[in-house]
């Protein structure tokens, strides 16, 4: 495959960078006496005005619990709140809206499954598979719990060109797997998982498939129908949204079936003295009043993505990908990590330099005004599997621009040139 | 505050041309350190003559600052009594974390160009990992049968 992007349907419409920037006021701001260069996107996003100020008029205009009142303020606020699960539903392309449970974040929505469908299904000798490019919250609760099952937790490796095998998905699924938990994009490689493929084996062995979207469902489109799969974990924080909400969703019949996660307020149906029933989806899942502003501000973010069109934005970050990927990689010294073309990743760029540390590259390039992240990005089996122990990682949204990706080319160049020996302070005149 | 507040020619230097960066045959002690956060790991080892520390190297991996301070911690306390090791990495905990004051480090220049890092809070935690590692060698040693530590 070619690295230029393809220019047929949505390549056609591309996105109004320029636009879309003026929504955003932090790009204007200055690091350092530069511009801003927003690069670390994977990490979080920057939130547009529209999601600040649906969190402003919320605390304004509407701010009351919800579900329970009966005055006008809570009447608002619930409607606001379940109109934002709806959206949700609606962008995933869930069943319904009852489908969706809003957590803290992906973290807390895969421990949800760990802890009440995982924990009733999974027992002794069983097995969960996932894969060595896991982030750590797809990975630590299913060591818990195939402690405390005596069940087992198998690894898919990750191949040189950073992709998984479907050959080793089908020898390491068998009927002993109830559970395949995989990322559909991964935040270090870039690499896009099939996991559409990979459910298909779980369900063709009887096991349920589990696909962390932190990654995929800001910068792509995402449909569970289409990916056929029985559990999606999302966060607002990444696509748009604030801090502090998540999103599981799950089969309707699925959902029904589980016991609940936390216990409180707000999930039961009739609490008596000793035992309790529990009220209908989604709600046996929210325990407690929720993060509502934070909910009802996701809402907006989910709302600017869709006007925007998920094809439009996955199309504008294959193009830049595909431009930083040869910029970047152009740097001698430089090994970029994951898959060579940008129609195989997203728009998440890790890299090495040799005789400079990532942290180093990373202290570098803000003094240019360019936030990247540094580190092993909460990955430590997949660094230890490709024996990478950390790397720089440039990731683009929406918002990003090849000149930006130029700016960063620049300052990596510095940083190299200070390594070899050059005048700090000639680097840090350019 | 600039980029050169960090990055100072002595500490490059350190870390382009390390000081005692090695393997130590048949160490007295020896330890490793490591920062999860950004997968920098150390391993430090000594040989003893009585208390003092004949001889020390470190390995693994590490961004320019962690390196530098490994290369400038070495060097400091290579033939130096035990006890006086101890008080340097304590001079050196509170030039990145106290007072920064360099009152601590007897006047030993190149661990004061590592005084800028304590602008960068990120990177503090970079230059103390080595030092982190001596004061759990120091512990071990003293701790160790036959080696009840001094009073100092």
């Amino acid at each position: 495959m070619s690295s230029t992007p393809a220019r047929d349907g949505a390549g056609n419409n591309p996105l109004d960078v320029a636009a879309i920037r003026e929504d955003f006021p932090i790009l204007k701001r200055m690091v350092r006496d530069k511009p801003l260069i927003y690069l670390d996107n994977a990490a979080t996003s920057q939130k547009p005005r529209q999601v600040v100020q649906a969190l402003v008029d919320y605390y304004e205009q509407s701010n009351a619990n919800i579900h329970r009142g009966i005055h006008t303020l809570a009447e608002e606020a619930t409607e606001l709140y379940e109109s934002s699960r709806a959206r949700t539903a609606k962008f995933i392309g869930a069943s319904g809206p009852d489908e969706v449970v809003f957590t803290r974040n992906t973290t807390e929505s895969l421990n949800l499954v760990a802890c009440t469908w995982a924990a009733e299904h999974i027992g002794a000798g069983d097995e969960i598979v996932i894969t060595t490019m896991e982030h750590h919250s797809n990975i630590v609760p299913w060591q818990w719990l195939v402690q405390r099952q005596g069940a087992v937790l198998k690894f898919i490796e990750v191949g040189e060109n950073g992709q998984i095998d479907l050959a080793d998905v089908e020898r390491l699924v068998t009927p002993r797997t109830k559970l395949v938990s995989m990322m559909h994009m991964s935040n270090v490689l870039g690499t896009i998982n099939p996991v559409k493929e990979v459910a298909k084996i779980a369900h063709g062995n009887g096991a349920l498939m589990l696909v962390d979207g932190a990654q995929s469902v800001p910068h792509m489109p995402v449909d569970v129908k289409d990916l056929d799969c029985d559990f999606l974990a999302f966060s607002s924080h990444k696509m748009l949204g604030p801090t502090g909400i998540g999103v599981l969703w799950g089969r309707r019949e699925l959902l029904l079936g589980m016991r609940p996660f936390l216990g409180g307020g707000e999930m039961i149906d009739i609490v008596e003295r000793q035992t309790s029933t529990y009220n209908e989806l989604p709600w046996k899942f929210e325990a407690g009043t929720p993060n509502i502003g934070d909910v009802i501000a996701f809402g907006a973010a989910v709302d600017y993505l869709s006007a925007l069109g998920m094809d439009r934005i996955r199309e504008h970050e294959v193009e830049i990908t595909a431009y930083a990927l040869e910029k970047i990689g152009g740097i001698p010294g430089v090994r970029i990590l994951g898959p060579k073309d940008a129609h195989d990743r997203g728009g998440v760029v890790a890299f090495t330099m040799d005789d400079v540390h990532p942290h180093d590259l990373g202290q570098i390039v803000d003094y240019e005004g360019v936030a990247i992240r540094a580190g092993q990005h909460c990955c430590q089996v997949l660094s230890t599997s490709i024996g990478v122990p950390s790397s720089a990682r440039a990731s683009f949204y929406i918002y990003n621009t090849n000149e930006e990706v130029d700016a960063l080319v620049v300052a990596l160049e510095g940083a190299r040139a200070m390594f070899a020996g050059e005048e700090v302070a000639a680097v840090v005149a350019r | 505050m600039s980029l050169d507040d960090l990055y100072k020619e002595v500490i490059l230097d350190h870390y382009q041309h390390p000081r005692n960066r090695g393997v130590l045959e048949d160490p007295d002690v020896a330890t490793r350190g490591h920062n999860p956060l950004c997968g920098d790991e150390i391993l430090l080892a000594v040989k003893m003559d009585g208390d003092v520390i004949k001889d020390i190297a470190f390995g693994g991996r590490g961004c320019s600052i962690s390196q530098a301070s490994a290369s400038m911690m070495t060097e400091s306390v290579k033939g130096q009594p035990i006890t006086e090791a101890s008080t340097l990495a304590g001079g050196f905990k509170e030039l990145m974390s106290g007072s920064g004051s360099t009152d601590g480090l007897g006047g030993n220049e190149d661990l004061e160009s590592l005084q800028g890092v304590k602008k960068f809070p990120v990177r503090v935690k970079c230059a103390l990992l080595p030092w982190t590692a001596l004061l759990e060698i120091i512990g071990i040693w003293e701790n160790a049968p036959g080696h009840a530590a001094k009073a100092s």
